[in-house]
Parts: C-alpha cells; sequence; structure tokens
C-alpha cells in the first residue's frame, strides 16, 4: 500500500536524483513519469504507483513546492483528460508502453476526432467510415471542431466499420497518426475573429490494426470511457473564490465606481453570488471524488458554468458603456487555449456562446441528467434498432 | 478580496448520515403528511410527542451546548442535517428557533441554568424578535420601566410553543421572560406548521441575561445559516417527491416524465437542488469553524430561499390539479419555502449583505 509517507519519499528521491536546478525540463519530467510520480493512479511502469488517486495532491505539493518544472495540463488536456484513461483502459500493453509517456510530458499532443458536420449531439449518426484492407483500416470522411489538431500528433477517431448495423453498434476506436498524408487540417474562423478549431479531412488515411482502441464494432462503448472523463474533468476543476469569469467584471466594478448603476449592481451581486455557488459546488464534487464517491454533480457543473459565463459576460459588455462598443482584436489568430482573462469582455462574451454547445449541448446535457441522475423515462427513439445505412440523413 | 485559507468541508461524515438516519426513522414513523395536515387545523399546530422524542429521546435539543452546560457538544454540521430532515417533513416542532436560534443567544450570554433548561429539551425557548429580521438588521425592543418590561413585539415564531422568552429591552439587554408572564396572542400564519404570535408584555418581570445586541446578531445569524439547510431539505423533497410522481402518472398514454419539457424543468431543478447542498454545507461548516462565517451565511441564505420557492412551485405545477388540494402535502412545502424566504433575513438583505462583504458597493447616490 502506498501512503503519502511512501509518495513523499519518492519524490524526495526524485529530486535528490534529478535535481531541477541542473536537469532540463523534458529530462525532469521523463524522470518523474518513470518514478511512478506522474499520475500515481496508474499501474507501475505506466506512470504511477497503483496509489490512491487523491494522493496525487501529496506529490505536486512537494514539487511545486521547490519549483520543479510540470507539465501543461492545460495544453495537452485533451490527452490528459481523453485520451489517456483510454488507451489504460482499453489499450494494449503495446499501446500502453508506446502512448501514455510521451502524451504524460507533453512531447506528443493529442486531439480529438469525434464530432462531424452531420453528428455533433446524435454522435452515434457519424459516417466517417473505415473499411480494412490486410492490416491496415482505411479512413475516408471530415471530422469538425478538433481543437489542437493544427499541434497534434496523435488522434482519437471513432469511424464507422459496419453500415449495416444500428448506428451505436458498428463504430470502432482508432488512434490515428496526424502525420498520415492523407490528413488534411484546416483552420475553422469562429465568431471571435480566431480558428481555435479546426475541419479536419481524412482522405485515405491508413491506421494500422495495432492502432484499434478496443473490439471491431465496440468503439461505442469505448468512446463512453473518454466522455465520461471529459465531463470528470471539467467538473473537477478547483478554483479560488473569483477565479472565474467574475473575477473580471468584479475587479471592474471595484476600480472603476463612474460605471456603476443600481440595476447593474443588483445583476452583478446576484451573478456573484452563483459563481461562488457553484464553485462550492464543484468543491463538493472534488471532495466527493477524492473520497471515492463519485457525485453525480458534474454532469450539472458544465450546464452551471455554461449559464454563469454567459450571463456574467453579458453584463460585462454592460458594464464597460462606451468600451462595450469596442473589441479588442480581429485577427485571425490560432490560439493553444481558451484564454478567458488575456482577452477583452467582448471576447469572453462571444467565446462563451460555445460553453454551452461545446462537449455536448446544455439541452443534451439537461436531458442526460433527468434520465441517467433522476431516472426519468428515455427519449423515443426511432433509430435504435434500424441498420446505420437505412437511416435518413 | 480574501480568499478562503482552508475550502469548507462540504461533505457528511459517517456520523452526520447515521444521525440522519435515526432522524428520518423517527421522523417517517411519527410526523406522516397526513398527521401534520390534521395538526395545522388543531389547536396546537406544533408536536409536542415529536418533541421530547427529538428532544429529550435522541438528546437533540442540545446539539449546540456544551456538555459542562449539559449538552452534546455537536457542531453546526450535525444541526445542520437535522434541519435537512426536519424540512424534508416540514415538521411542526421548535427546532430551528429553540435549539438554535434561543440556544445561540444564550451561548452569547453563557446562561448556565437556561442552557441547561434548554438542553433537556424540556424547556423550550423563543427569541422575541420578528421571524424577518436579518443578522445584523435593527430590531424592536421592549421597555424597562420600573424593573419591569413593556410593550408589543411582533411576528414571534415559535412564542406560543415556548416556556421562556428571551426578549431584547431598550436598555440593550437581553431578558429571560417567562412566557406565562405575557400575552401571546397568535397570528394566523401562511406558514401553519411554525406558529408565529403577538408578545404582548405588560409589566412582565424578567432576568437579565446580557447585552443583548452581540446574542441577538449571534442568534440570527446562526438562524440564517442553518435554515438554509431546512431549505435544503423542503426543496429535496419537492424535486424527489415530483420526480417519483412523474414516473408514475400517465397522460396521453405516456408517463408524464417522459415528455422533454418537464424533463429539462426537473434537471434544472436538481442542479440547483445540488447547489443549495453544497452552499448550506459550507454555511454550516463556516458557521463550525468560524472561518469566513459572515459572507458563506450570507451566500447561502440568498441562494436558498428562491431555490426552495421554486422547487416547491414546480412542485404543485408538475403535481397538475392534486397539487392545489388540501389533502396532498405540496402545499405544506410551499407555505413554509415561502415563509422560509423571508425568515432571517430576505433574500434581498442577504444580497446587500454580501455586497458589503465582498466588496461590491452600490453605486454612490444620483
Amino acid at each position: 500500500m502506498t501512503d503519502a509517507a511512501e509518495l513523499r519519499r519518492r519524490t524526495q528521491e526524485l529530486l535528490a536524483a534529478h535535481p531541477p536546478a541542473t536537469t532540463d525540463r523534458l529530462g525532469f519530467l521523463r524522470a518523474r513519469f518513470d518514478a511512478g510520480l506522474a499520475w500515481v493512479h496508474y499501474p507501475e511502469g505506466l506512470g504511477g504507483l497503483g496509489a490512491p488517486r487523491s494522493l496525487q495532491a501529496v506529490v505536486d505539493e512537494e514539487l511545486a513546492a521547490v519549483g520543479a518544472p510540470d507539465n501543461d495540463p492545460r495544453r495537452i488536456g485533451i490527452g490528459l483528460g481523453m485520451a489517456a484513461p483510454t488507451v489504460l483502459r482499453y489499450g494494449t500493453d503495446e499501446q500502453k508502453a508506446r502512448f501514455l509517456r510521451p502524451l504524460w510530458t507533453g512531447e506528443e499532443v493529442w486531439c480529438q476526432l469525434f464530432s462531424e458536420p452531420g453528428a455533433g449531439s446524435d454522435l452515434a449518426a457519424l459516417g466517417t467510415r473505415a473499411v480494412r484492407e490486410g492490416e491496415d483500416w482505411v479512413i475516408d470522411g471530415q471530422k469538425v471542431w478538433t481543437s489542437s489538431a493544427h499541434l497534434a500528433r496523435w488522434a482519437i477517431l471513432i469511424a464507422r466499420t459496419d453500415p449495416d448495423a444500428p448506428k451505436h453498434a458498428g463504430i470502432t476506436y482508432f488512434v490515428c497518426d496526424m502525420t498520415d498524408p492523407g490528413v488534411e487540417v484546416r483552420p475553422l474562423r469562429q465568431i471571435t475573429g480566431e480558428a481555435e478549431f479546426n475541419e479536419v479531412f481524412l482522405t485515405g488515411v491508413r491506421i494500422p490494426d495495432s492502432h484499434r482502441l478496443g473490439e471491431v464494432g465496440d468503439g461505442w462503448r469505448v468512446a463512453q470511457t473518454t466522455l465520461m472523463n471529459e465531463r470528470v474533468s471539467i467538473g473537477g476543476m478547483r478554483l479560488p473564490r473569483e477565479g472565474g469569469m467574475i473575477g473580471p467584471v468584479a475587479k471592474t466594478w471595484r476600480e472603476r465606481p463612474a460605471l456603476r448603476t443600481h440595476e447593474l449592481h443588483q445583476r452583478l451581486v446576484k451573478l456573484w453570488i452563483e459563481a461562488e455557488v457553484s464553485r462550492l459546488t464543484a468543491e463538493r464534487l472534488r471532495q466527493q471524488l477524492n473520497a471515492g464517491q463519485p457525485g453525480y454533480e458534474g454532469s450539472g457543473m458544465k450546464l452551471a458554468f455554461a449559464r454563469l459565463n454567459q450571463e456574467i459576460s453579458g453584463l460585462e459588455v454592460e458594464l464597460r458603456g462606451e468600451e462595450g462598443l469596442l473589441y479588442d482584436d480581429w485577427t485571425m489568430r490560432r490560439p493553444e487555449l481558451v484564454d478567458f482573462t488575456g482577452r477583452d469582455a467582448g471576447y469572453r462574451y462571444l467565446r462563451s456562446k460555445g460553453n454551452s454547445i461545446e462537449g455536448g449541448t446544455s439541452e443534451v446535457l439537461l436531458n442526460i441528467v433527468a434520465e441517467r441522475v433522476l431516472g426519468l423515462p428515455a427519449e423515443p427513439r426511432t433509430d435504435k434498432d434500424v441498420p446505420w445505412k437505412d437511416l435518413a440523413r | 478580496m480574501s480568499t478562503p485559507n482552508a475550502e469548507p468541508d462540504l461533505l457528511y461524515s459517517e456520523e452526520e448520515e447515521a444521525l440522519r438516519a435515526a432522524v428520518r426513522d423517527l421522523l417517517t414513523d411519527h410526523c406522516g403528511p397526513a398527521a401534520v395536515i390534521a395538526r395545522t387545523e388543531s389547536d396546537t399546530p406544533y408536536d409536542p410527542a415529536l418533541w421530547k422524542q427529538l428532544a429529550e429521546g435522541m438528546g437533540l435539543a442540545g446539539l449546540l451546548i456544551p456538555e459542562v452546560r449539559g449538552g452534546q457538544g455537536a457542531s453546526h454540521r450535525e444541526v445542520a442535517v437535522v434541519l435537512e430532515e426536519l424540512g424534508r417533513a416540514v415538521a411542526p416542532v421548535p427546532y430551528l428557533t429553540s435549539a438554535v436560534v434561543a440556544t445561540e443567544a444564550l451561548l452569547a450570554c453563557d446562561d448556565a441554568e437556561l442552557l441547561e433548561r434548554l438542553a433537556s429539551g424540556r424547556t423550550v425557548g423563543a427569541l422575541a424578535v420578528s421571524l424577518t429580521t436579518a443578522p445584523g438588521a435593527p430590531f424592536a425592543t421592549a421597555r424597562v420601566e420600573g424593573g419591569s418590561l413593556h410593550g408589543e413585539l411582533t411576528s414571534v415564531a415559535d412564542a406560543v410553543a415556548a416556556d421562556v422568552l428571551l426578549v431584547p429591552a431598550d436598555d440593550d439587554n437581553l431578558y429571560a421572560v417567562a412566557a406565562d408572564a405575557v400575552t401571546r396572542t397568535p397570528r394566523i400564519p401562511l406558514d401553519l406548521t411554525r406558529p408565529l404570535a403577538t408578545v404582548t408584555l405588560d409589566g412582565a418581570p424578567g432576568r437579565s441575561l446580557g447585552p443583548a445586541e452581540p446574542a441577538v446578531r449571534r442568534a440570527l445569524r446562526a438562524g440564517a445559516g442553518l435554515l438554509a439547510s431546512e431549505q435544503l431539505g423542503v426543496a429535496d423533497w419537492a424535486l424527489t417527491e415530483t420526480v417519483r410522481y412523474l414516473k408514475e402518472r400517465k397522460q396521453f398514454n405516456r408517463p408524464v416524465g417522459g415528455f422533454q419539457a418537464l424533463k429539462h424543468r426537473l434537471a434544472q431543478l436538481w442542479l440547483e437542488v445540488v447547489s443549495l447542498r453544497a452552499a448550506a454545507r459550507a454555511a454550516a461548516d463556516a458557521l463550525t469553524t468560524g472561518h469566513d462565517t459572515g459572507l458563506t451565511v450570507a451566500v447561502a441564505q440568498s441562494y436558498a430561499s428562491p431555490v426552495a420557492v421554486h422547487a416547491t412551485e414546480e412542485a404543485l405545477q408538475l403535481h397538475g390539479g392534486l397539487g392545489m388540494t388540501w389533502e396532498h402535502p405540496v402545499h405544506l412545502y410551499l407555505k413554509r419555502a415561502k415563509a422560509d424566504s423571508l425568515a432571517y433575513g430576505s433574500a434581498g438583505a442577504h444580497r446587500e449583505a454580501v455586497a458589503g462583504l465582498a466588496d461590491l458597493p452600490i453605486p454612490a447616490s444620483g
């Protein structure tokens, strides 16, 4: 059993063997992975020690205290939050050994090829085809809303391998090499002016069968692991008070008395309270996860933050008065991260419109809460037992 | 803007869950909705037998009182769990008013004699301040004339159930006054399960307990903070019961709960209730630790009132005609939720408190 004291001892050993002051960043991260201190709840040999997930904080605090280099979880969030748990659960030993270390160190960025122009919230309607040719699968189709595709070395991909099966049954899950010549990434410019996402065109892309995750036709079940982990990572954030969108608005309110009106004050205080309650709700979810009692709150946190972000950023534009008529920069940029705080109020207002769409629309999430949490009857399904090829599109 | 040094403990301990189970069992056996409705039409709207079981049988009246004063030496966290269950049953007992509000006032004065009597549950106390008073707001006082108390205090919750009234007076002291030395005129309350009375003092003798202001302030702050847990219980009942009903009730040859318009409303309500749980737990924990208490209580109370009212209003609407009947208990919860939204300060009063404590100043006049 690995306990906190044991983890502290191992962390100190790592620091002694690889002093951060004289070790390059990548070298240190690789050593940390090999010492099992990357994600302590992963198995030994794969960056972990099979320790309880809650003990990760012990390692992180020890390393942060001495300023040891860290990876960039925001930049490699899709790999960490979605690809890694899926590879861990469904990957072969070879796949785990190949993919997990460079994923965790950030040497290899991952993206996610799930959504399609015709399959967004109805993800299982996807039409990208994968056809078996010898030891390879040949992929043809189009994906959309792919963040980091222009930076990624690997992608998690779901594609249709059996059009004669009902839509959930004929899907298979792959790891796609983004350097394959059949992969074309085009920026997708958004209402903010920047191109944070991409369209990805897949034309005769060859994926070896050894890069399949899970059984042929079992891709929908594998994808559920990915999506569940996405929701946990969205809900499991730890925020300080005023750590979200309310922060810049409260700051402006304090610093610029001339902008204050009574009507805005009423709305601001109400939203401040809602932001604080949502923060506490996310914190309660985090405490539940750490105590090994996962709650359902995660499904709701994304709904709450989307609505709050939109209301708060809308208020912020109004609060700025004449400045609210202006925008900071319409240049088509390619940001690696969604940077809410580095931009102006107008950007926050426009970008937050995506919060109720990306990663599951709020309407779909409300259905999920109603059905999976409250146990209410499911929506009528007319597509469940029909072969995918016979569905209207 | 200060950030909390440590996050509050927002979970329930095993002991708290055991306490919840015990209280819920008792209420299931002795506080069914039909009995509560029948009692609201009787001469004693509160339930003395239930109070005796809670207070004397389970020792819950003294949870906040230290063991040296005859209590259990527990914390606001445990009291919050009791209040969640009492809210879930709209139990007609003076628990919040006696075991929390009056008790906190006496703890501020450290009055050993009355604390021991309240801890046993054999004496019920009530703070003679209007139920609508927010923590920190001004409150009415009795006049001290010739060594006795005079005046009229309105909207005193559970005064009819009380044996002793804690009366603030115009000499800035808090007095203990025997209930039978005053006239208590019951008013017809919106919430029949929490009776209100006007208290008239006509030369009533009182014993000075100490300065009124800090005692009343402390009592109302604990009352407001823990009321959020009662409101959580009310809201949780409304959600749970409505979901249960909508799974059974069929219209247009389908369970009503399968219609997306209703599913989305219930999912939204669920999100409000889980958020209220976090806010109410934070308030109970802040009262226990004394850390960041004022702001956390004001946040919880300003969030709790609209959610509890919304939950019970949704429950009424989604029960259809049944929800409008006297026979179905949903009206008990709606009335409790609406009255609670005025108790110990409205949501608006607590939002003003948040504005001050979070440094979000109101605009300069003009």
